[in-house]
């Protein structure tokens, strides 16, 4: 597959085009119907998600929330060949793949109210907190490499990152250390054309972010990050080969940001309404709804039905988080260090006392 | 034993009783190190357990985070003080922080060693103390020996911490203090200072290369009649500070001798702490003998950097007839 799509010659690997036809039967991969109707499910239930945690974000009942609206497949894909001692370490755009490896939606929904107790990912193996400083995680993917290979573990390491992150150095040392190491990491750029308002071609002079793999000596890929087939291929490809060769891969999906960098931003201001047109056709869930009626898996009154029934457990399990979550003063200071130090218990009793003579004080 | 000994000795007991450490860093494997402190290791614990990493601070210590969170122990070395601020998004933001942000679902045992400080005629960027800006950090413990013995206890006590530790290495006395030093593994505790002189006029206190300055000040001192407490630090945060306020509370003097710049540095923590409490014991103002606020100056003006026993005893003379 990494010959037959070399970066240096801008090959992209397409499965199906925007009207969900199969135009690359080598590279479907193999899926039971009922497979491929539970991935478009998934995808469903991600972008239903995001949609209400974005209307929560309006009426004020969590803080900023970076929309995953038009990259769903490359996280669902994910979530499909990541296994249970597998490693992800994401970026913050990934929600398909956190799902499949056990973050709940509790969790999700905490740390966007405002708690880093919807990071501890209590049910999930193998999975890091989400990576607010650009790129620097990508660095965590290749020492988890090492320690795999160290420890011989039948492990892979898979690291997301944007296509601004490319520009900073931690891309460059990630990469290069998984070279000369020879791990078994798969850095994934989702390529959504956009950092913030800063267009992809502002960011980099190469013909693609895939060839950026060369310089390193492990293999790259640029792919269709809208085709879920594709995505699907791809990192079924690129983990076996990880695993198999100890080496790592760089996969370059090429999406859309559909929505806003964040709910902070409006992206009317540095985009045109016929740019995203042309991206509305190349829409993951569009695509794999066309291919699904083509076969009759799939209706309108279906989709209407699940994602009613989504919405009504997705805010049922919203109010609850709402209703349950706490932070006592404890939790501000007990997890800054294993072994707390004495100074630090000292500063919280001193808080204490200060509490207390405030509550004395009504 | 010299310190350099001794910290590879510390190195080595750990790595043969533990396989979940690693060692590596620039020039660390092969060559052993710059200052040759890894030498011998990589031949006798394997190329995968200590070695060299390609030339890249941010990458040691990103690496390190990932490490950390699969289960090993890695002992990273920053090659010089200077060269450490590449790193220091992945040491704030994520060795520092990964424990809290996931709640304690991935601890960050991670050792970062640094050789640090003047007076060795060296180039820019190699004769530098950064153990205020990270002693500011929350999530980081700060280590600093000054002799042998301690270098080796503290080294053991900091790779079997669960939290990250900065190991600062006085380089500048990397080999000139020799001392007998147990072969054995041994522990000193971190956030332990250590009385070194009992004295009753004023209490001195410093770290690492520092502490050898101050006691050629106290032979001076002596001759003039001054009792000096000298306090060793060993630990900058968790700051001892029990040690620091019953010594300057018996007295009623302090003087910090460190040769960070002045302002906002460690000193200044020593400042506030003998005002919060010992304030009413206090006999004259605390002082800091400290270096001046501006960049190391290259060799032939170091001189006038460095902290010396004459500034030292000076201070302490002002302290005490003040």
């Amino acid at each position: 597959m990494f010959d037959q799509f070399d970066p240096a010659e801008d090959q992209m690997l397409q499965v199906i085009d925007n009207n969900g036809k199969v135009i690359n039967k080598e590279w479907m991969p193999q899926l039971t119907d009922d497979e491929i109707v539970k991935i478009y499910k998934d995808m469903l239930f991600v972008r239903t998600l995001d949609f209400m945690i974005v209307s929560y974000q309006r009426q004020g009942r969590v803080y900023t929330y970076p929309p995953n609206y038009g990259q769903e497949a490359i996280g669902v894909a994910a979530g499909t060949v990541l296994r249970h001692d597998d490693w992800l370490i994401p970026a913050f755009r990934e929600l398909g793949a956190w799902l499949a490896k056990g973050v709940t939606m509790k969790e999700i929904f905490m740390f966007n109210m405002g708690f880093e107790e919807g990071l501890k990912f209590s049910e999930a193996n193998h999975v890091l907190p989400f990576s607010v400083p650009i790129t620097s995680q990508l660095l965590h993917g290749s020492g988890i490499g090492y320690a795999i290979k160290y420890q011989k573990k039948d492990e892979v390491a898979m690291a997301f990152v944007g296509d601004g992150g490319t520009s900073e150095g931690d891309f460059h040392e990630a990469l290069n250390f998984a070279g000369v190491w020879k791990v078994p990491v798969i850095f994934v750029v989702q390529n959504n054309q956009y950092a913030i308002s800063v267009p992809v071609r502002m960011q980099t002079a190469s013909v693609n972010m895939a060839i950026k793999s060369k310089a390193y000596a492990i293999k790259g890929i640029k792919v269709d990050g809208n085709d879920i087939f594709a995505m699907i291929a791809v990192f079924r490809y690129a983990h076996e080969y990880a695993r198999k060769e100890q080496q790592a891969v760089l996969i370059e999906a090429v999406t859309y940001r559909k929505g806003a960098h964040t709910t902070s931003d409006d992206p009317a201001k540095y985009r045109t309404t016929d740019e995203e047109k042309e991206w509305d056709k190349k829409d993951p869930l569009r695509r794999m709804k066309l291919f699904l009626e083509k076969k009759k898996l799939w209706s309108d009154a279906e989709e209407e039905r699940i994602t009613e029934e989504y919405r009504k457990e997705i805010d049922r399990q919203f109010v609850e988080t709402e209703q349950t979550v706490q932070y006592p003063l404890e939790d501000a200071f007990k997890y800054t260090y294993a072994e707390m130090p004495q100074d630090l218990r000292n500063q919280q009793i001193e808080h204490e006392k200060f509490l207390q003579w405030k509550n004395a004080r009504k | 034993m010299n310190i350099v000994n001794a910290i590879n000795d510390a190195l080595d007991i750990k790595l043969t009783e533990d396989k979940s450490i690693v060692v590596y860093g620039e020039d660390v494997g092969f060559e052993g190190g710059v200052f040759r402190v890894t030498e011998g290791l990589q031949k006798k614990h394997g190329v995968e357990r200590v070695f060299d990493s390609p030339l890249a601070e941010s990458g040691i210590a990103g690496t390190a985070v990932g490490m950390a969170a699969a289960g090993l122990r890695p002992v990273i070395e920053m090659q010089f003080d200077g060269f450490v601020y590449p790193a220091f998004n992945q040491i704030i933001s994520h060795i520092a922080r990964l424990h809290n942000r996931s709640r304690g679902s991935y601890k960050m045992p991670i050792v970062i060693r640094l050789p640090f400080g003047g007076g060795i005629n060296a180039l820019e960027h190699h004769s530098e103390s950064m153990e205020s800006i990270f002693a500011h950090i929350p999530g980081l413990k700060v280590v600093i020996p000054s002799t042998p013995h301690d270098a080796k206890g503290l080294l053991i006590s900091a790779i079997e911490s669960d939290d990250p530790v900065l190991f600062l290495e006085p380089k500048r006395i990397y080999r000139a203090i020799k001392q007998e030093v147990s072969e054995e593994k041994f522990s000193v505790p971190i956030g332990k200072a250590k009385v070194l002189s009992q004295g009753t006029d004023v209490t001195v206190v410093a770290y690492g290369a520092m502490i050898r300055e101050v006691q050629k000040a106290m032979v001076m001192a002596k001759e003039a009649g001054y009792s000096i407490e000298l306090i060793d630090l060993r630990t900058i945060y968790p700051l001892d500070r029990e040690t620091v306020a019953a010594s300057v509370k018996k007295t009623g003097r302090i003087i910090f001798v460190g040769e960070e710049p002045r302002s906002f540095g460690v000193g200044s923590e020593i400042m506030a702490l003998a005002s919060d409490e010992a304030f009413l014991y206090l006999e004259a103002p605390p002082k800091r003998v400290a270096a001046f606020d501006v960049i190391v100056p290259y060799p032939r003006g170091e001189h006038h950097y460095m902290i010396t026993p004459e500034k030292i005893f000076y201070e302490i003379e002002r302290t005490i007839k003040f």
